[in-house]
């Protein structure tokens, strides 16, 4: 062969080497959609919008920050929508808790009416101004019997004063803010409630996301950017408020060791190495997660942060979800951390981290293999299974700002944050926005478990289309059916929920776990089901996903099976309960026994 | 980048016997520099900030060069090839993609020796070859593939490192007067840029402060199997490069430094082969740079 038809073979191979893969990965997607179109047949669910028609209005309204970060505000007053589930009340039905953020809006109580509306009481009952100017605004909302009492307390969190609200038996709150000892102010990411210490009295862990000395409201200085967009530690401090029984709470960070100073979006307390004691993991924003194992010391309880070694935190992303989820039904808890993903830009990819067995240290991320990595600029996710087959699906919010839908703020945000700290850490080297989009109008997911690792995208086949930059993502049975339905909190767009309608035939059972020795709302109990020659693990957790809090009860689908073999449950006192023939297709109440 | 150093081949020892090993080594004709150097940087990269989405994406990206490397070369030259250009292109793929799949690092490493062999015009390559993979893969597979950016951080040292490290690389090779020429070209018209945006002058520069951009300008740009012969002519390139980059730039082309090297570099090999001196016979172009005499 001549010098010159070797050259040509090489063309021809050159040419399929840059299109043969575009082919490919053509087709691949179309047999992906005709495997999605299968998987609908199989796993039949709609999902239907009805926020309006259930008496939900309400649209998010955005911070308002200090004139001199005006070039960016749309960028840094980008949190704030949350929402979490409650039923304040007792009264068997799940409420729906959200905030607001812009100064003098109002938080919102959507009190389940049972038959389908709900009732805004969150003025009636002292829990909707919250956003009162020079106090900060707010960003989340955690739930918890911290008194044990049997009704939960409220604890809002925001980019200023920390609230806490005592629940008076369901007819009002009291603010018991001063009294707990609660810091002045945190410029806070997340937080939720664990029993740390083991003492039957849940504590708080917040964890601050912008530096403490940071107000965004009325700033001194532009000087509020990370020093970093991979390798930040310049966030705020985190705070583990241990409660001492009489209604009053400790700091006691620094003597359990959690020294973080990264930008933390979201936390989740869950027992990962099966030690019976709750353990943290944190996903921070401009930089790598961390996990922190609760251990004993020589003084008292300790956390270890272990993010490296356990293969979590080697790779520095944008940490803004952490949920968990038994995704293979092995017995074990993996971890969804989401990140961004824009096209050609930067592809961080979610992670999911799987462990390697149940109660290991040692976690891989199965995100890609199993087909739920890339969401786009990805917030609030969570885990359930909505379709009731058996295994658990998981449902993702996207999109920063939507802002002019032409043009867009990516090539200037590539062009500065690559640069110099010095450059990047102050807002006023930033270019001006302009009201231009950053990863605006993204579409959420909604992942179905195939069962077979991997998952499929039907959000579009559902209906679940809408482009509002999503944060909070919160699942919970809203009408007591068997069927968990999504409520979504978009930033500066309007609360949506998806009520959830789910093909016949498919079972479930739930279960609502009142502590006695443990703490009362049960944050940490861990309940195993086995059925049909599987076993899906789940934990009671308090805050979940991203500034969300799902219901309190445990769901899980069943598929078409009709009988269960065994639930286990152990509490966070370390009592095991064995159920041998719990009831199906109902909620089982369940009380620790003495 | 990564050719750069990589096409200077080696000189025996012999040259000059009274030369200390230490000055061999830090010879230009030491062709296990430019891979030691990077290697380097490659290193301390990871160990000390993660660069890397994985080491076996990056050992899957060098694998991949190598075997293609060998496989032409016997197959279209007849000769086992010296390896050190493919190990730095297969090294540049994996510090340069950024991808959570597993394929890209191998596609990308194939598609940049692959072009080396394929595309030639009067038995020069006109791409550099992982400028040509890379922007080939960004223009191509944008939702799996994108070029490194945030992931060294942002801090002082980094850069500083960088800096020194390549200045002294490019130094010994005789060819930092291309990258001063970039640089003062980028920072020029970063001004005009800034003027026409309206945003500040630091955010127009901010890209030429972070490591992945010095790697650009110190590795990539400089390679001398690509670029033309000529002190003046290599600078006015380079200079070339810079404006095509501020014209892209200028329309929000995120990876406008890949995108002007590949659309300038071609151009201006061919139009150098055509009528400069390249035109002549090999050995007659020593005169026209010191190192092209030498290059494979």
């Amino acid at each position: 062969m001549s010098r010159a038809s070797k050259q040509a073979v090489l063309a021809a191979f050159l040419i399929a080497g840059l299109f043969g893969p575009l082919l490919y990965l053509r087709a691949k997607r179309r047999a992906d959609d005709e495997r999605q179109r299968a998987a609908m047949d199989r796993y039949g669910m709609s999902l239907e919008e009805v926020a309006e028609a259930s008496g939900i209005h309400m649209v998010h309204s955005i911070p308002v920050l200090d004139p001199k970060l005006q070039n960016i505000a749309p960028m840094i007053a980008s949190m704030g929508a949350s929402v979490s589930i409650v039923d304040y009340d007792n009264d068997g039905w799940n409420d729906i808790y959200v905030t607001n953020s812009s100064p003098g809006s109002k938080n919102h109580l959507y009190r389940n009416l049972g038959n389908g509306r709900f009732e805004d009481v969150a003025e009636q009952l002292g829990v909707a101004d919250l956003n009162k100017p020079g106090t900060g605004v707010c960003v989340g909302a955690v739930w918890a019997d911290y008194d044990n009492d049997g009704y939960e307390d409220l604890f809002v969190y925001k980019w200023g004063k920390p609230e806490l609200f005592h629940n008076d038996h369901g007819h009002g709150f009291t603010r018991v803010t001063d009294k707990a000892g609660l810091p002045d102010w945190i410029n806070a990411g997340a937080a939720t409630w664990l029993d740390y210490d083991g003492d039957g009295k849940l504590d708080l862990f917040i964890a601050g996301y912008w530096p403490d000395d940071v107000r965004l409201e009325s700033t001194t200085t532009t000087k509020v950017m990370p020093n970093s967009f991979e390798y930040a530690n310049n966030g705020g401090r985190k705070w583990l408020l241990r409660n001492m029984g009489d209604g009053t709470f400790k700091d006691v960070t620094h003597e359990v060791g959690l020294d973080s100073t990264r930008w933390t979006l979201a936390v989740i307390a869950a027992d990962f190495n099966n030690d019976g004691m709750p353990d943290l993991f944190l996903a921070n924003d401009y930089g790598v997660s961390q996990l922190y194992i609760n251990e004993a010391g020589p003084n008292g309880r300790r956390f270890r942060e272990i993010g490296e070694e356990s293969g979590v935190g080697h790779s520095p992303k944008s940490g803004m979800n952490a949920s968990v989820g038994d995704v293979l039904n092995s017995g074990a808890l993996s971890i969804y951390v989401s990140n961004i993903s824009e096209d050609g830009v930067l592809v961080q990819g979610n992670n999911l981290w799987v462990p390697q067995g149940p109660g290991s240290l040692k976690y891989t991320n199965l995100a890609s293999a199993m087909g739920v990595e890339l969401g786009g600029w990805s917030f609030g996710a969570q885990f359930g299974d909505l379709n009731n087959d058996g295994f658990l699906d998981l449902f993702l919010v996207n999109g920063y700002v939507s802002g002019k839908p032409e043009g867009n703020y990516w090539y200037d945000f590539s062009e500065i944050t690559g640069g110099n700290s010095s450059i990047i850490s102050d807002a006023k080297n930033w270019p001006a926005m302009k009201g231009r989009s950053l990863a605006g109008y993204q579409k959420k997911r909604v992942w179905l478990n195939g069962g077979d690792g991997r998952f499929f995208d039907v959000s579009q086949a559902l209906g679940v289309t809408e482009t509002y930059d999503g944060r909070a993502v919160a699942l919970a049975d809203l009408e007591n059916n068997g069927s968990l339905d999504v409520i979504v909190a978009n930033q500066g767009g309007p609360l949506m929920l998806y009520r959830n309608h789910v093909k016949p035939g498919r079972n479930w059972i739930e279960f609502e776990l009142k502590g006695r020795a443990s703490n009362r709302s049960a944050i940490g109990a861990q309940v195993r089901v086995k059925w049909n020659g599987q076993e899906q693990l789940q934990e009671v957790v308090a805050a979940s996903g991203y500034a969300a809090e799902n219901e309190r009860r445990l769901h899980f689908g069943l598929g078409e099976a009709r009988s269960i073999d065994k639930v286990t449950i152990r509490w966070p006192s370390g009592r095991v309960q064995t159920l041998e023939s719990p009831q199906i297709d109902a909620m089982n109440h369940i009380e620790e026994p003495q | 980048m990564s050719t750069a150093v990589a096409s200077i081949p080696s000189e025996t020892p012999t040259a000059d016997n009274r030369v200390g090993w230490l000055s061999r080594f830090f010879s230009p004709n030491n062709r296990y520099l430019p891979p030691l150097f990077i290697t380097c940087i490659l290193l301390t990269g990871q160990l000390e900030f993660g660069i890397l989405e994985s080491w076996d994406r990056t050992l899957l990206a060098i694998a991949t060069s190598m075997a293609m490397e060998i496989i032409l070369s016997r197959l279209i030259v007849g000769k086992w090839p010296h390896l050190a250009s493919a190990y730095i292109s297969g090294i540049s793929v994996g510090i340069l993609v950024r991808s959570p799949f597993i394929w890209p690092y191998a596609l990308c490493a194939a598609l940049s020796i692959l072009s080396k062999y394929a595309i030639r015009w009067r038995g020069r390559h006109l791409w550099n070859p992982s400028n040509f993979g890379v922007s080939a893969m960004l223009f191509l597979y944008p939702a799996a593939v994108a070029s490194l950016s945030i992931q060294w951080g942002n801090t002082i040292w980094p850069m500083v490192t960088i800096w020194c490290v390549g200045s002294i690389i490019i130094y010994r090779l005789r060819r930092f007067h291309i990258c001063a020429s970039y640089v003062a070209t980028f920072l020029l018209l970063s001004w005009i840029r800034s003027e026409v945006t309206g945003n500040t002058w630091l955010s127009a520069v901010a890209p030429l402060t972070g490591p992945m951009y010095q790697l650009f300008v110190f590795f990539m740009i400089t390679d001398p199997r690509s670029t033309v012969s000529g002190w003046r002519s290599q600078c006015l390139v380079a200079a070339l490069v810079a404006v095509a980059e501020m014209v892209l730039r200028l329309n929000g082309v995120i990876d406008a430094p890949y995108y002007a090297l590949f659309l300038v570099g071609p151009v201006a090999n061919f139009v150098d082969l055509a009528i400069g001196p390249r035109n002549a016979p090999q050995g007659a172009r020593a005169d026209a740079h010191p190192l092209a005499s030498r290059a494979k």
